[in-house]
């Protein structure tokens, strides 16, 4: 018969395991030091050093994330045109995310110790950032993320070029409270950056006596708003702050129009709507609705003209640049500097030269700010234009300090605790 | 049959297998790659699972990935709590809620309360879903979009409630596995051992059952449920059995993923994972024994070496898989290396079939 | 009162929508078992069709009614290319039909992205059918409305070639008893082929539809194929008549619960209640009485 044999060979793999790994045992969490982190194994002899770009070639997230991607490209095109980097050449290993928490953890880990690249680019949506993080930590590796995102975090093991939630939520608040909005509705998808971000609005709210007069959740990729723009609508608030993301945005605009509403009589103002997503939308369901951000690709300046002709002439003449995608570039040519003022590729050098670092990127002038690894920005609130691009409409006028858990406003005194 | 009667082949197998997980792979691989085979392994094992309950019993289950995300957030609410100390707040929670730890999350500070959760909560779920599901007579496609419908409603429930699932980022940042620390190297090894272990336990298990009583009655279930039922025995038990252990081994794949993987999010429990957890099991032959462990070993190391290729390529590729090892190849890789020795007992590859479709006679009416 | 009238049009609405993506399942499903995962591609084929032909065609209003034929053609000609190449091979194994045809959907979601970009597209929404109308103090947006019609139109056009055509009689002899028909002298193949040809267009129509009310990307169909199916199966296998019915109790039981819960809510409560009732009724609304053993 089998079943002797066979339970003979359980007990026996039951053992051979249990054995392997006692015999494996490693270190405990509370010895000191936890385990020897992995030794950093970025090669700098040669005249080339490697980067990581990590971006969601596929998937939902594809959409936003394909455009950094290719503005972190021609960053790194440009540096290495220019001589490179302490006199080496930048060579680029790109991975996919898959707009998958789970993938962008495995990939920042095959980039930072088998790759063993210097520094890594990207990350869109919190999760992919907030799955990246132990990674970066324990492996004491470098990221740079792009995008504006909820605040109440700071890691020395990343730079925030996006805004923080004081360059682009607070001041949007302000913009609105200054046109004598006194009622908000929230609507936003139902991930980590709406609520949070609802959190803090909430705050804002109370504390300047705007009244909030609901506040809805649908689930990422839901296509059905009828029964959220009825709410918006029954509610009768001054406003609406959207934190919708991606492909919801197009049906709630869709639905917001075909029950009548207006940017005269309600507007919406968007924090995750930019200049590639308006032809999505459709031009016509959102002209003339405010949205807030640190960069459009209207901006008069000469850097930003450079900016766009470059973009334009390596990726289309029909292509738009964005404010994630221009954090991108910016975050690249921050790094240089880094490097450049640490004389070094070394992660604990840059990360004490990194403080007063600048760059006139194509926003403006940036700095990093040393203590939270954030970048001072200026909040622009720019209003869609019925060309589809974004113009200004009010600015802070300069650069913003970063303060990702609002230490300096009182009404947030509870958030951060 | 002809594969798993030669008692020989079966035991030569097994030993090699043995070789190759705890000599060969340690030994040739980096820590990283390590992690990664021992992700593999997870899959295997839902995938030893879903050979038992589709290639043997016939139930194409879409929604594996409801077990294996439970048996996951189990323990990856354990190692929270343990991350966090005794009586403390796991720190995403403290980021976006004020409230403390949920009521239900507080019995999984115990390890032990953890282990028996993860090996039983996934086949008690199972067995429900089976009672009221094969008792009623629900099968074929209306079980399939069923489980499916499932791992949506468990997907879009995870994510809605943030504050205690952690919403779409999921649960990561562990630091200690039962109080040995994630970040050293050996532990990691270890974490791997035990995945290969409990993956040859598994098999064991799984051809255990195959070979027994239960694996012909449950055979007969999936080729003539009402023969079976004539016959004096009651199919929806010898499914449900089926269902269960099925469930089981993905809680246990899922429980394993998390400190080797380091985290989980909804997007690894889903609708789209559930279904990818399938085409591993497709290909390497799903009423064999290995087939479909290496099957799904193989697609998803294919999957990541493509995909650090061609990111849309993986894409084209997986359809393809699909498309063509299903429609031309029900049997798998296997149904082509099968032992032809014995042709008359080996099963021809359409056995598969589910008996025919419950007749949507009386038809389309208006 | 206000709240009433709008969250029963929502729902109804909602249903029409359900009801235009799960026809054309109603059709090969119940005909023929096959359970095609493509049929929300061929719907995401459909509202791309649209967005061509208002590339081509300029005028918004014009275009649309264009492409709700070429749609038609479009996704039919989809469906038939996929039954004559390999569904017809998997005929007496159904469930098989599911995994080749997930295979097919990965494979039209890429195309999708390499042919049209990752971003979505827009198609404007003709003037007519912009903005709300007032209906006895009421404002419906005339899209809604729109589909609700269309909704309505395809059921009864697909009722009537059912039911008073000769490829409906052949259809209904094919389902009622393939090997009887067949000895009657009904090609069951030509017979197959059509029915999927009639069922992948109605889900290119259901896509343009789609294109009034939200994104076109290559995601389009996997919002929508899961609930499409849940439809079919409360409706009850083969019955148009069930999926109308399953179509618009679902679509209102989805707008009330998520107005007085929230949006992620509803669809977790939606389904528990689509699980209980298929333990009172697990062949669906309308129960097919056969002598099989079922």
């Amino acid at each position: 018969m089998t079943r002797p044999r066979a339970r003979r060979s359980l007990v026996t793999a039951a053992f051979l395991s249990l054995g392997l790994a006692l015999t494996a045992c490693g270190s405990r969490v509370d010895d000191a030091g936890g385990g020897a982190a992995a030794e950093s194994c970025v090669d700098t002899a040669g005249s080339s050093v490697k980067i990581g770009f990590l971006n969601s070639r596929s998937g939902t997230m594809a959409i936003s994330e394909n455009t950094v991607f290719n503005s972190l490209q021609m960053a790194a095109d440009q540096i290495n045109a220019s001589g490179g980097v302490l006199g080496k050449q930048l060579t680029v290993v790109a991975e996919d995310g898959a707009s998958e928490p789970t993938v962008f953890a495995e990939k920042a880990t095959k980039l930072i110790q088998s790759d063993c690249v210097a520094a890594v680019f990207g990350g869109w949506t919190s999760s992919s950032r907030k799955a990246m993080l132990p990674v970066f930590e324990s492996n004491d590796a470098l990221l740079f993320y792009p995008v504006q995102y909820e605040g109440l975090e700071s890691s020395k093991n990343i730079f925030y070029t996006g805004a923080t939630t004081n360059q682009q939520i607070v001041p949007a608040l302000d913009y609105l409270k200054e046109k004598g909005v006194t009622s908000l509705f929230l609507v936003g998808s139902d991930y980590v950056f709406p609520q949070t971000a609802n959190k803090i609005i909430k705050a804002y709210a109370a504390a300047n006596g705007i009244e909030i007069k609901g506040e809805e959740y649908a689930p990422l990729g839901h296509t059905d708003f009828s029964t959220i723009v009825a709410k918006v609508r029954d509610a009768g608030a001054g406003a609406v702050f959207n934190t919708l993301n991606g492909d919801s945005n197009v049906a709630f605009f869709k639905e917001y129009k075909n029950l009548g509403l207006t940017p005269a009589s309600m507007p919406v103002l968007s924090v995750s709507i930019a200049e590639e997503e308006v032809g999505g939308i459709g031009v016509d369901n959102i002209v003339g609705q405010p949205v807030a951000w640190n960069y459009y690709q209207t901006i008069d300046s000469p850097e930003n003209k450079k900016f766009v002709e470059e973009f334009k002439t390596t990726y289309g003449p029909t292509k738009v640049t964005s404010d994630p995608m221009e954090a991108a570039y910016t975050s690249l040519f921050l790094w240089k500097g880094m490097v450049e003022k640490a004389k070094s590729f070394a992660v604990p050098d840059i990360q004490a030269a990194a403080g007063g670092v600048s760059f006139d990127a194509p926003e403006g002038t940036v700095t990093v700010n040393g203590d939270n690894h954030h970048i001072a920005k200026t909040a622009l609130i720019g209003k869609i234009g019925p060309d589809g691009l974004i113009y200004t409409d009010w600015s802070s006028g300069a650069p913003i300090e970063p303060d990702p858990y609002l230490k300096t406003y009182p009404w947030a005194g509870s958030l951060s605790g | 049959m002809s594969v798993l009667r030669s008692r020989y082949v079966v035991g030569i197998g097994f030993l090699v297998a043995a070789v190759l997980l705890f000599a060969v792979a340690p030994a040739l691989l980096s820590t990283f790659r390590l992690g990664l085979l021992g992700k593999y392994l997870c899959y295997a094992m839902v995938a030893v699972g879903i050979g038992l309950a589709w290639g043997r019993g016939g139930m194409l289950t879409l929604g594996q990935g409801v077990f294996f995300g439970i048996g996951a957030y189990l323990m990856a609410m354990h190692l929270k709590l343990a991350d966090a100390g005794p009586g403390a707040v796991p720190d995403f929670m403290a980021l976006i809620s004020s409230e403390g730890v949920p009521w239900w999350w507080e019995p999984f500070r115990s390890g032990i309360v953890t282990v028996l959760a993860i090996l039983l909560l996934p086949t008690l779920l199972a067995v429900i879903l089976g009672q009221a599901t094969f008792r009623r007579k629900v099968r074929g496609a209306y079980f399939a979009i069923l489980s499916q419908a499932l791992a949506a409603a468990f997907a879009i429930l995870l994510i809605g409630n943030p504050v205690a699932t952690g919403g779409s980022t999921g649960l990561n940042n562990f630091k200690g596995f039962f109080g040995f620390s994630l970040r050293d190297p050996a532990n990691r090894q270890m974490l791997y051992f035990i995945a290969a272990g409990a993956l040859l336990v598994m098999l064991v298990v799984a051809r255990q059952l195959m070979v027994s009583r239960f694996g012909e009655l449950l055979v007969a279930c999936r080729d003539g449920e009402e023969r079976v039922r004539f016959l004096g025995y009651d199919p929806a038990t010898v499914k449900t059995v089926a269902f269960a252990v099925a469930g089981t081994m993905a809680g246990v794949g899922g429980a394993l993923f998390v400190p080797i993987v380091g985290i989980i999010s909804p997007n690894d429990v889903g609708v789209v994972p559930s279904i990818g957890l399938l085409i591993g099991v497709a290909i390497g032959g799903r009423t064999t024994l290995a087939g479909p462990v290496l099957g799904a070993i193989a697609v998803a190391w294919a999957e990541t070496s493509l995909s650090e290729q061609f990111p849309s390529g993986w894409t084209y590729a997986q359809g393809l898989l699909f498309m063509l090892v299903v429609a031309f190849l029900p049997g798998g890789l296997a149904s082509l290396v099968t032992w032809r020795r014995r042709s008359g007992t080996v099963e021809p590859p359409t056995a598969s079939t589910p008996e025919p479709e419950p007749a949507p006679a009386g038809g389309v009416q208006a | 009162m206000d709240i009433l009238v709008t969250q029963v049009f929502n729902g109804l609405s909602g249903g029409s929508i359900l009801l235009l993506a799960a026809l054309g399942l109603a059709l090969t499903f119940g005909q023929m078992g096959v359970i095609n995962m493509a049929h929300g591609e061929f719907m995401m084929a459909g509202a791309y069709t649209a967005y061509v032909c208002q590339q081509l065609l300029g005028s918004a209003g014009v275009s649309l009614l264009v492409s709700l034929p070429v749609a038609f053609l479009v996704g039919g000609l989809l469906g038939v290319v996929l039954e004559a190449t390999l569904l017809r091979r998997m005929y007496h194994r159904p469930l098989d039909t599911l995994l080749v045809t997930w295979g097919v959907s990965l494979i039209l979601q890429q195309l999708a992205r390499d042919l049209f970009g990752t971003a979505g597209v827009d198609v404007a929404a003709p003037a007519w059918l912009s903005g709300p109308v007032e209906i006895l103090g009421f404002a419906f947006p005339r899209s809604r409305l729109f589909i609700l019609v269309l909704a309505v139109v395809a059921v009864i056009a697909v009722t009537l070639v059912l039911k008073l055509t000769p490829l409906g009689r052949r259809i209904r002899a094919t389902v009622q008893n393939r090997r009887l028909a067949e000895s009657a002298g009904i090609s069951t193949r030509r017979t197959d082929m059509l029915t999927f040809f009639i069922g992948s267009g109605l889900a290119g129509i259901a896509g343009v539809a789609l294109t009034l009310m939200g994104s076109i990307s290559s995601n389009l169909g996997t919002s929508y194929i899961v609930d499409a199916f849940l439809v079919v199966i409360i409706g009850g296998i083969g019955q148009i008549k069930g999926a109308v019915i399953a179509a618009f109790v679902l679509g209102v039981a989805q707008s009330w619960i998520e107005y007085s819960t929230s949006a992620s809510i509803a669809k977790v409560i939606v389904f528990a209640l689509v699980v209980a009732f298929l333990q009172f009724r697990p062949q669906g609304i309308f129960q097919v009485r056969t002598r099989s053993l079922v």
